[in-house]
């Protein structure tokens, strides 16, 4: 049974394996650079979790069977095997201590991309049994109940309802021809429901028309964390079917940094096709929307403010200009993080770890990095786009007593919107 | 004196062909086992191209941004002085050019041998700085293989054979530059087969990064 599984693994491995991955191996030279880049590093001080250690399974299956010398090694018997025992001791180097932040493929010398090979590796550690329990467990739930935390759609009608009453605005299901078909994530419906009701207002006030599905609401993707491509594209499936039903021409991801990456960057490639729309994440939105003179805010915050780019949303993204104006329309009083944008440091949550519960106290480990980088501007307030990094710096600001709360962008935009004067508008145009 | 000149015709000669070949095919097999394996077709919409953004990490990844330096001075600072010392020892040496230019054909000015020395001694120097960080620091002493030190060695030898064969330091001369050219072909030996292949795939690990990076928007 483990042999098979095992051998399962290990074919997954080798199907992973690709140009650049080759690349990549032939060129490390063990400089150790990775390890200055890598918070679960630097906060533990353990060489076990150098980046470029937590991949070697890949390698070895690399080495022997893509070189001309592995192969020759293999044939004199010198080549180091591949084992259970071993995928099972790097279980928590490629799960617990990594969250893909991808900032050690940033300052390779050599120009490893080790992110890239991280979730190659994952695909490989799925097949061969030696996933974590807790990103097991959200991938089921994912693929049956549509969330990685079981959340059905009668959860969100409630919000649904309780926002229309705050707001007295209506929020659209199931509209089709809509420009924008939105996504949510659970965690931010659970623990912030002030996004839903934020986009409600900001839609509204620009005047955008969108809807959300009830074929579909689940924007993260847990097969994309857990490294399994067949979880992940049924997942990607849903969205796509839910967008080509309300003919949508554009879908938008929400405050979740990894569920933009997957459906913006692997989605497409998960399903073998380019999908009949395009995807953006909420701060593009926004952004697109203030550039064009759709956001009419009025006052602007006064305490100092900081900013924490989610990796996914930054450096794997390309989004970093945007929240900054956006922010700027809204703050007076902004101050960047010193490494902040494509060299911004991980919060510590993201790539699985936070769905992982035996990686607790490393995600808290690799927190106090950006912990560091707060203390270093001192904001009265933290400002982010993601509800899993939200969360983490809550509650890591929380665990070392700073009390430094934590905001959301979108939030925060529409808390300045100008109040539509509705009825005097409609006489004016009429 | 008769046995140390037959050691030099013998490294000068059929070794040298042996060395050349072997590096030559072993190069060509790796580039091969590289890029045969191709990458998978990309259908997300693309924010930029990836043959500029590629190329700009080629160069641009030579130097460290400001946050690493100050985290890995001594890696940044001691990797530059060697490979910098190495490449002027290598490329701009007279007797070399007049090598390079017997090979290939090509030929370009090289620097006053005093220069060359000074930087060859640098280089050895920080040649040596490098093994003790290797051995000492945590990271590195964790992910050290044999193969790093069998290259370390190497490396370390040719460098130390050329100087010690300019200096006069071993007699008779010819055994000197004979030790010093079979370095060189060890050298040229392993290359494709250990990471000393980094010299050439190191431009290929970086313009794939910067591509990946670059499609998303992002200059790596």
């Amino acid at each position: 049974m483990t042999e098979l599984t095992l051998e399962r693994g290990l074919a997954a491995f080798r199907a992973e394996i690709d140009a650049p991955t080759a690349a990549f191996f032939s060129s490390c030279v063990h400089c150790g650079i990775c390890a200055q880049s890598c918070p679960f590093y630097l906060e533990t001080g353990d060489p076990k979790y150098t980046p470029i250690l937590k991949l070697e399974p890949l390698r070895l299956v690399w080495e022997a069977e893509f070189t001309l010398w592995g192969k020759i090694k293999g044939l004199l018997g010198l080549q180091q095997k591949v084992t259970d025992a071993m995928l099972a001791e790097w279980e928590e180097l490629l799960y617990d201590s990594c969250s893909m932040c991808g900032r050690c493929s940033m300052v390779c010398p050599v120009g490893n991309d080790l992110a890239y090979m991280i979730r190659k590796s994952r695909e490989g550690m799925v097949q061969a049994g030696h996933a974590p329990e807790g990103l097991i467990n959200a991938s089921i739930r994912a693929i049956t109940t549509g969330s990685p935390m079981g959340l059905q759609w009668k959860t969100l009608a409630v919000q649904i309802k309780h926002v229309e009453a705050s707001t007295g605005l209506e929020i659209p299901v199931d509209k089709q021809g809509a420009e924008y078909m939105v996504l949510m994530s659970s965690m931010e419906i659970i623990n912030f429901p002030e996004y839903l009701e934020a986009i409600t207002k900001i839609f509204d006030h620009a005047g955008v028309t969108w809807t959300l599905s009830t074929e579909c609401f689940e924007a993260t993707n847990a097969g994309i964390q857990i490294g399994n491509k067949d979880i992940a594209a049924q997942l990607v499936e849903r969205v796509v079917a839910a967008a080509e039903t309300l003919k949508v021409p554009k879908v938008i991801s929400p405050e979740c940094g990894h569920a933009f990456t997957a459906i913006r960057w692997e989605g497409p490639n998960l399903i073998g096709r380019p999908y009949p729309f395009r995807v953006f994440h909420i701060v593009e939105v926004l952004e697109e929307l203030r550039a064009a003179g759709r956001l009419q805010t009025e006052g602007k915050e006064s305490d100092r403010l900081s900013m924490h780019d989610p990796c996914n949303l930054a450096r794997k993204s390309g989004v970093i200009q945007q929240q900054r104006n956006l922010i700027d329309l809204v703050a007076e009083d902004f101050v960047d993080l010193k490494e902040h944008g494509k060299f911004q440091w991980c919060c510590g949550a993201g790539g699985g770890v936070s769905s992982n519960e035996r990686a607790e106290e490393l995600k808290m480990a690799a927190f106090k990095r950006k912990k560091a980088q707060i203390e270093e501007v001192a904001p009265e307030r933290m400002v982010t786009m993601c509800a899993t990094c939200r969360t983490q710096l809550e509650e890591g600001l929380e665990t070392f007593n700073m009390e430094i709360p934590v905001i959301g962008l979108t939030e925060m935009i529409a808390e300045h919107l100008v109040e539509k004067p509705r009825a005097a508008e409609d006489d004016a145009e009429a | 004196m008769n046995g140390s000149m037959e050691f030099l015709l013998w490294v000068k000669g059929p070794l040298f062909t042996i060395a050349m070949v072997i590096f030559a095919i072993g190069l060509l097999a790796r580039l091969l086992e590289i890029f045969l394996l191709g990458r998978a077709p990309n259908y997300a919409e693309a924010r930029a191209g990836e043959w500029l953004p590629g190329l700009r990490t080629m160069i641009a990844r030579t130097v460290a941004d400001p946050g690493t330096f100050k985290r890995a001075p001594f890696n940044v600072v001691v990797g530059w002085l060697w490979h910098i010392g190495f490449l002027i020892a290598l490329l701009l040496f007279i007797p070399h050019i007049e090598l390079f230019k017997g090979v290939l054909g090509l030929y370009w000015p090289g620097l006053p041998n005093p220069i060359v020395d000074l930087a060859t001694g640098v280089t050895l120097v920080a040649l040596v700085a490098t093994l003790v960080h290797r051995m000492t620091h945590p990271v590195k002493r964790r992910i050290s293989t044999t193969e790093d030190y069998l290259v370390w060695t190497v490396v370390f030898m040719v460098v130390l054979t050329g100087y010690l064969a300019y200096h006069r330091l071993v007699e008779p001369y010819p055994l000197a530059l004979g030790m010093h050219i079979l370095s060189a072909e060890l050298l040229l030996v392993l290359l494709p087969f250990t990471k000393l292949t980094h010299i050439f795939t190191a431009f290929i690990a970086r313009w794939y990064n910067g591509a990946a990076f670059g499609r998303k928007g992002v200059q790596s």
